[in-house]
């Protein structure tokens, strides 16, 4: 009954609206790919429907990264590292499902073990042959670790940049150790050449469309939670806590309790977007922990705008949209410089991003979704 | 060799081919007073059997035999002199007592030659092999010997043949000090060869004495890994440094601060271009030439940037960070549109190759220059900001901008100052660091968080703090090194940054202030 009214409270149109297309995305864009001829022009060719469901897992991370940085001030540069660590425990299980159909066809092991000459699987790796256990340790495992490292960051009042600084310490730091091949998770190589998931061919065309459904539907879940969070009030103290934290906390309010819960949910959002990124695009390697991906994430946000749950998903489509276009057309080598020219563009011209400026010549602030009317930053000594 | 000298002596030389031992003994000495050290395979090949004379003409030559017949060499030049019959060439015949002049004949060419070069080097190759014939020599050579430096050296010489002669174990006993105390890793074998070779006290003498030069060796290492770890650390200082400016006294979290190492190394790139082309005696100079263009180039794209950007970002350090990053994948790609994605070879002055040995030490000169040139950037931009008008403006304005602005101070022009001065910092650093990593697009990317972790590490706003905390952090890289691997051990200095921060989170040298938002 609670939990009814908290969801509820955080459904308007704007939500409603949102969902309902991510639910129709879910339906219709399988459908299309596997019951219209493939010469009828409603036709959606396979390729398309990995990219869709490949750009719906960006737009979640996108949305777990404005969760704490539009609503809660807390810029991490660290957040594929979550996204990574949920990718490799779903990977993990897809690469225990390979079973004997690898090279080395080792019913046991994967076969970079067998490569490397392990004899037996690594205490780590196990239960990743059940699905159940997979799906919990892809929020598990980011959870646990945003909450060790928000514990100690929050609690010490590490804020701002350094806070940045720091999250990228981290994410670099699992860089490094993913690379070697002594922890046992593929090093350089990472987890790749998966077979099936659940028992369902992870190539085939109907598996695609059901990963892509799986996504759009993740998404509208999350989307719906941050709407409920944002709206509750708790997300009017986290509010409060991104532009006069300091305030916050002289009324009152146990700010790093705050930040915490939201940080690790943030990182638990992160995680799943992981974990049905991986089965997509058929790979999970180290280099999703570069630090230059995580500030890639940031930027989806910048773009589409900081401050509402609509501008991460619309920055981080139109963003990765305009990154496929660019690299496989002849402008391949320019993508940088537009990329990078986003990043200067965004936050010189667009401070508010696509959606809020938009919201914001829309409705002249009155209606406005109270975070998206403001700029990002109101309090700039808050920030610093 | 130079003909000429060959031409000396070669009368020599053919003359010990004639008359009876003594003359050849008489001939010996004569050829050894020249003190030529051509004069010493000649000898040797006397020594061994190996000098014949072509009865023809009574030329002396060293003959090998080949089947039937004998292929000659020249002894001075050691060229190939054709080939002679069996009956054309008869040898120089040695009796015991000319093997003894011969021996010291060669002791007084090489180990009691005029020039204190060849004489340490003939000294260090009886080291090498050990030569129990020598010992006598030696021990001549020692009483003989002007220079203590080369007499040790002789006397550890010695200790090696005496270990492997069949002198009574009180000689040995004493070598085995002499070794001990000579320590490196040249000893410590010759010691486990002995200690192998022998038994009771001469044995248990060794074994002591491998666990005081291996306990010495132990230090000297910890002494080496101390080393490359001020290395590392004048490399952190020297790609820091910038960044201590413009993120540490301005808060400009400049993440294009890699990319202004980068343009200092690729212009130091252009400068080497340019001189090999117009200019190639100018080479050694190239770096020196470098150093100014690396600072104007790197300051002048600074100073653009953070007028046409960052100036309109102040009070959002966030939106700086992005903005910055954004600006760092075009400087990239710019670069590498004009100069390809390959690395770029960038040459080595011949003053800056080579290296020296302290004790047990390696100090190649490069890292030396690097540690030098990294500490007197420190110091000069110390003096730029506590000495300088400049200096002073930059100070007030970041500790209080609106009344520096009051004072008539011009804060946005010392902002772009300031800005330049840290970029310009950083194309300094380029240059150096382009001395000892690959110069491609991707360099700066490289120190970007490592620079991040040292500014933060150090304290903000504080130029020392950025020195200890490069300095320690090179040095605590790599101690770690040789028990958690290179990987390991830089991941183990993140997770430490990580938890220092917790613990101090404004750096090891924060700067204190009564504001709550510091």
């Amino acid at each position: 009954m609670i939990l009814a009214r908290f969801f509820a409270d955080g459904l308007d149109w704007r939500a409603g609206f949102v969902i309902a297309v991510l639910v129709a995305l879910a339906v219709a864009v399988p459908l299309l790919n596997l019951y219209a001829p493939p010469d009828s022009p409603f036709h959606v060719p396979t390729y398309a429907v990995s990219l869709t469901g490949k750009y719906l897992t960006y737009a979640l991370l996108a949305l777990s990264v404005d969760l704490i940085w539009g609503f809660c001030g807390i810029l991490s540069l660290g957040h594929g590292a979550f996204f990574a660590l949920g990718g490799y425990a779903m990977g993990m299980y897809l690469m225990r499902q390979i079973g004997s159909r690898g090279v080395y066809g080792n019913p046991e092991l994967p076969d970079f073990m067998v490569f490397l000459n392990w004899k037996e699987l690594p205490f780590t790796w196990y239960g990743f042959d059940m699905f159940w256990f997979a799906a919990l340790m892809v929020v598990l495992v980011p959870g646990a670790l945003a909450f060790a490292f928000g514990w100690f960051a929050f609690r010490s009042r590490v804020t701002g940049v350094y806070l940045s600084i720091i999250t990228q310490a981290m994410t670099y730091a699992l860089l490094l150790a993913f690379f070697r091949n002594n922890l046992g998770f593929g090093g350089n190589n990472g987890l790749t050449d998966f077979k099936d998931i659940l028992g369902f061919n992870i190539q085939a065309d109907a598996t695609r469309g059901a990963l892509l459904a799986a996504s759009a539907l993740a998404l509208a879940a999350a989307f719906l939670i941050c709407s409920a969070v944002v709206a509750s009030k708790f997300g009017r103290v986290l509010v409060a806590v991104r532009d006069a934290e300091s305030r916050t906390r002289f009324l009152g309010y146990r700010v790093e309790n705050y930040k915490l819960v939201v940080w690790v949910l943030s990182a638990a959002l992160a995680g799943i977007a992981g974990a049905l990124y991986v089965p997509q695009v058929g790979i999970i390697n180290p280099s999703e922990f570069a630090p230059a991906n995580s500030i890639e994430i940031v930027v989806w946000v910048a773009v589409g705008g900081r401050g509402t749950l609509v501008g991460p998903i619309v920055g981080a489509v139109l963003v990765n949209f305009a990154k496929t276009w660019f690299t496989t057309g002849a402008l391949a080598p320019y993508w940088l410089f537009v990329l990078g020219g986003l990043f200067v563009a965004a936050t010189l011209f667009l401070p508010r991003g696509i959606v809020g400026t938009l919201a914001g010549l829309r409705l002249r602030g009155r209606h406005a979704i109270p975070a998206a009317a403001e700029a990002p930053t109101p309090n700039p000594q808050a920030a610093e | 060799m130079a003909p000429a000298q060959a031409a000396d002596l070669r009368p020599l030389v053919n003359a010990l081919g004639e008359g009876s031992y003594d003359d050849t003994a008489a001939q010996i000495n004569v050829l050894a007073a020249t003190g030529d050290p051509a004069a010493a395979p000649v000898l040797e090949a006397l020594g061994e059997g190996d000098l014949y004379v072509r009865d023809s003409d009574g030329a002396v030559f060293i003959a090998e035999q080949v089947g039937r017949d004998y292929r000659l060499t020249d002894p001075l030049t050691g060229e190939a002199a054709g080939e002679a019959g069996r009956r054309e060439v008869s040898k120089i015949k040695v009796n015991n007592k000319l093997r003894r002049v011969i021996r010291s004949a060669l002791g007084a060419l090489t180990l009691m030659s005029a020039n204190a070069g060849t004489r340490r080097a003939a000294a260090e190759a009886i080291f090498k092999s050990g030569d129990p014939d020598a010992i006598e020599l030696l021990d001549e050579a020692i009483a003989a010997e002007s220079d203590p430096a080369i007499a040790a050296v002789m006397a550890q010489a010695r200790a090696v043949s005496v270990l492997e002669s069949s002198l009574p174990d009180s000689d040995k006993l004493a070598a085995i000090d002499i070794l001990a105390s000579r320590g490196g890793q040249d000893s410590l074998s010759i010691l486990t060869a002995a200690a192998a070779a022998s038994g009771g006290e001469v044995r248990q003498a060794a074994l002591g004495a491998i666990a005081t030069v291996e306990g010495e060796l132990a230090i000297w290492g910890l002494a080496q890994d101390v080393w490359y770890g001020l290395s590392l650390g004048s490399v952190l200082l020297l790609a820091a440094i910038g960044l201590a400016i413009t993120f540490g006294v301005m808060g400009v979290i400049n993440m294009a601060h890699g990319e202004m190492v980068m343009l200092g190394a690729y212009t130091t790139f252009v400068v080497q271009e340019a001189i090999r082309t117009n200019a190639p005696w100018l080479f050694d100079w190239s770096l020196t030439i470098a150093l100014p263009l690396a600072f104007l180039v790197a300051g002048a794209v600074g100073i653009v940037i953070e007028r046409g950007i960052i100036c309109f970002l102040y009070g959002r350090p966030l939106e700086t960070l992005l903005a910055t990053w954004g600006l760092s994948l075009i400087l990239q790609q710019g670069v590498r549109t004009i100069f390809g994605p390959t690395n770029r070879e960038v040459g080595t002055p011949s003053w800056m190759s080579g290296a020296t040995e302290i004790g047990h030490l390696t100090i190649t000169y490069n890292r030396l220059a690097i540690i030098v040139f990294s500490l007197a950037v420190f110091g000069a931009l110390m003096i730029i900001l506590r000495r300088t008008p400049l200096g002073l403006q930059m100070r007030a304005v970041t500790q209080n901008r609106a009344m520096a602005s009051a004072m008539g101070i011009r804060t946005p022009w010392i902002d772009a100052l300031t800005f330049g001065l840290g970029s310009g910092i950083a194309g300094i650093g380029g240059v150096a660091l382009s001395q000892i990593d690959n110069v491609s697009p991707n360099l700066g990317q490289s120190y970007i968080i490592d620079s991040f972790m040292v500014v933060v590490f150090g304290g903000v706003g504080n130029l020392w703090g950025t020195l200890v905390g490069a300095m320690s952090l090179g040095v605590v890289n790599k101690l770690l090194e040789p028990y958690a691997g290179a990987v390991f051990a830089k991941i183990l200095v993140l997770v430490f940054i990580i938890l220092f921060i917790q613990k101090r989170p404004r750096g090891l040298f924060a700067l204190r202030g009564r504001a709550v938002e510091a």
